[in-house]
């Protein structure tokens, strides 16, 4: 069970968290909601709680809960630049469909 | 995909929201909660897997209350407290039940409803639904992670308002916001997708586990009209199950098998019954409740054989839609069917030879009515936009709704067929001088006489002000939304008084008492017309009889000799032919016409010995409106 960020993705966390100038790592979550039943969060975390699970990847803290870590396992998350936008894009093996505005997906 | 930001904890923006809804189908022996996920429809299983949850509702000893399979297995030992088809009684008056219909203690509760005397109490069948929804929408609610924005709950086509209504009363009552009732054949249809044909004439063949329903539908320019119902409500998938637990232990009969056996013995037959619907032969075994157990072999052959019977009993109901529809069998465009006992080989073959094609099977039955309400739940919700599937179900209203005028009169305000939903108004005024209150009596027919038409609410709009005859404006209005429902308001339009009433009709009407009033309104409509033609002069006759007295008493003055013998002649003419109309009222409808011909007459006489009379009064009128003010007063304006 693992999730992992490419060095362009764990190079833009380590900027925010500078930027932010606090914080232990970031979380993945993943929340009930959506138009496909499941949406993807990404939150600073300032530290791991009890039922976190702890990852490192490419140098940067990644924290996933018990309860989303199923869902996610075996996600590399990457960061792109689609025309004028730049983001973190979730490469989840366990999708099976997302919906057409991409905010959420289905197992 | 989008692409996403990081943010601060516990700030995650959360995507737009799906609104959650469902459809459900709260039927006769089993109901369903169905919901889209990623555009597609399923059906939502409980924690063990099932998707089926029997209607059954247990009311325990510790006043717990069960729902489901386990009441469903309690329903041998404790028949009394086990109610399992409270549907049959929803919204049913007394009088609508015919004995024998449900095995429980009846009582009623006020002229139109009924509730089963249980341990718990007297419960109404709107409590007991409501009890079945509830257990369905936490299902929901689990499996779909948050609260529901509202479901959608289908209803057989022949619901009737009272049901309806009781319908949606059992939803709120299990904290369910209804979108909308939809009827089950037109649910179906939605599941596959008729709904995105052009046009068309559908029929749904519905054998469920107690209940045999087939719709006729029409769709075009997505509307769906029901154009016939028909069906056998004590027919269903159980009576099959019933005929091999009766062959089953005909095969042994010194092995003996006792009322507490009837449990496993259906539950046999009904396994029995599901394998062969894709074995050709099954083995049957069935254990008695001491250990003993019987074995026997039931091939496919025999149980068709069996059944044959009860299969044969669809088709005449199958004839009488078409035949209310007006249609024939070849002019069907495609054929549904739904309800697990469809699964049967047997029944696919009847309906395929009965319609000449081969039905749609591709969605399970049992679910397709669920899925339905689950497609036009997730649109009603607003999760799709009005581009990519715009389309929204209308249904039509089927009798005529409107109100009861002077002389007893029925004024049709929404008509038999209008789309749904619908609001209509039209004005009325008032019949005598000085009227400050109007009473609105709503009926439901296609007769023009209200006597001959069902009542469905009585209202008083008071407070009009004293005004003369035919000076209010009363805009009585008739809304219908869209799960068929009726409210009317009355409002005087001068001064803004205004009440209104939902109508909770008192008494249902079945699908038969609705063809009957059709009917009644084709066989009697040349009497209708004369009856009406009469009243109306009746009517005619009075107001003129009452503003000539009016006049006499105002203006006594004004007559001059000789004329008021001669009014006062017409007058007494005019008065013995209503008199004689009130005698009357049986007569045939010659009889009826002349009479209203000579009332016509004699009105006509009064009419013409007053018409000097009224000249002069109005002239009178006029002068003293004008007296004592300068010609300039009356100069158009802007001129000098």
């Amino acid at each position: 069970m693992s999730v992992s960020v490419t060095p362009k993705a764990a190079r833009q966390i380590r900027k925010a968290l500078d930027q932010r100038g606090c914080g232990y790592g970031l979380r993945v979550a993943v929340k009930t909601s959506g138009c496909s039943g499941y949406a993807y969060a990404l939150e600073f975390a300032e530290a791991p709680s009890p039922d976190d699970l702890s990852f490192e990847s490419e140098g940067v803290q990644l924290l996933v809960d018990a309860r989303s870590l199923p869902m996610v396992d075996g996600t590399q998350l990457d960061w792109v630049r689609e025309g004028l936008n730049e983001g973190f894009k979730f490469n989840n093996p366990n999708a099976t469909a997302s919906c057409g505005c991409g905010e959420s997906f289905a197992l | 995909m989008a692409l996403l930001q990081i943010a601060e904890p516990g700030r995650a923006a959360a995507p737009h929201q799906h609104r959650l809804a469902v459809g459900i189908d709260l039927g006769t022996t089993h109901s369903l909660v169905a919901t889209l996920r990623s555009g597609v429809p399923i059906v939502l299983a409980d924690a063990e897997g099932r998707t089926l949850l029997p209607s059954v509702v247990h009311f325990a000893e510790g006043g717990e209350v069960i729902v489901g399979h386990a009441a469903r297995a309690l329903a041998i030992r404790d028949c009394r407290n086990t109610i399992a088809s409270a549907k049959r009684l929803i919204g049913r008056a007394p009088a609508d039940i015919a004995p024998g219909t449900v095995p429980y203690d009846l009582c009623a509760i006020g002229p139109s409803a009924v509730g089963v005397a249980t341990r718990a109490g007297v419960k109404s069948p709107v409590e007991i639904a409501s009890e079945v929804l509830r257990v369905l929408a936490q299902r929901a609610e689990a499996a779909l992670g948050g609260p529901l924005v509202g479901a959608v709950i289908t209803v057989p086509a022949y619901f009737d308002d009272a049901q309806r209504q009781a319908t949606k009363d059992a939803a709120q009552r299990a904290g369910l916001n209804v979108l909308r009732l939809l009827n089950e054949p037109t649910a179906a249809a939605v599941a596959y997708g008729l709904d995105t044909a052009n046009e068309g004439v559908y029929a749904v063949y519905d054998l469920g586990g107690g209940t045999f329903d087939v719709s006729i539908l029409r769709l075009a320019r997505g509307v769906f009209e029901v154009l016939a119902t028909n069906g056998d409500p004590m027919l269903g998938g159980d009576d099959f199950d019933a005929l091999v637990v009766r062959w089953f232990c005909r095969q042994e009969p010194r092995f003996e098998w006792r009322e507490q056996d009837s449990a496993a013995l259906n539950a046999a037959a009904r396994n029995a019954k599901e394998a062969l619907s894709n074995d050709d032969s099954v083995t049957m075994r069935c254990e008695r409740s001491d250990g003993a157990s019987q074995m026997v072999r039931l091939t496919r052959e025999v149980f068709e054989n069996e059944t044959q019977a009860l299969v044969e009993r669809t088709i005449a109901p199958l004839r009488r839609a078409l035949r209310d529809a007006g249609l024939k069998a070849a002019e069907i465009d495609g054929t549904v069917l739904v309800g697990g006992a469809t699964r049967m080989p047997q029944v696919r073959r009847v309906v395929t030879a009965f319609f000449g094609c081969a039905p749609h099977t591709d969605i399970d039955p049992d679910q397709a009515v669920a899925l339905g309400a689950a497609i036009q739940a997730d649109q009603l919700a607003g999760n799709r936009s009005a581009s990519d599937a715009g389309l929204l179900l209308l249904d039509v209203c089927p009798l005529s709704l409107g109100l009861e005028t002077m002389g007893g009169l029925a004024e049709k305000i929404i008509s038999r067929n209008t789309t749904l939903p619908t609001a209509r108004a039209q004005e009325f005024t008032t019949f005598k001088d000085g009227q400050t209150a109007m009473s609105i009596h709503v009926v439901q027919g296609e007769r023009e006489l209200v006597s001959e038409c069902r009542s469905l609410a009585r209202f008083t709009l008071r407070g009009i002000p004293p005004m003369v005859a035919g000076a209010a404006r009363v805009r009585v209005t008739f809304q219908i939304d869209a799960d068929g429902l009726l409210s009317v308001s009355a409002s005087e339009q001068t001064t803004g008084v205004h009440t209104q009433v939902e109508v909770r009709p008192s008494h249902g009407l079945g699908h038969d008492t609705v063809t009957e009033m059709l009917r009644s309104a084709i066989d009697g409509a040349e009497a209708d017309a004369s009856a009406r033609m009469l009243r109306e002069a009746e009517i005619d006759a009075r107001s003129l009889l009452d503003a000539v007295d009016g006049a006499l008493l105002a203006d006594a003055a004004l007559l001059v000799p000789r004329e008021q013998f001669g009014i006062l002649c017409a007058m007494q003419g005019v008065a013995d032919l209503l008199e004689q109309c009130g005698a009357g009222e049986g007569g045939n409808p010659a009889e009826r016409k002349s009479l209203g011909a000579d009332l016509r007459r004699a009105t006509e006489a009064l009419n013409s010995a007053t018409a000097d009379f009224a000249g002069r009064r109005m002239n009178s009128r006029l002068r003293e409106a004008l007296s004592g003010r300068h010609i300039d007063q009356f100069a158009p304006q802007g001129q000098p």
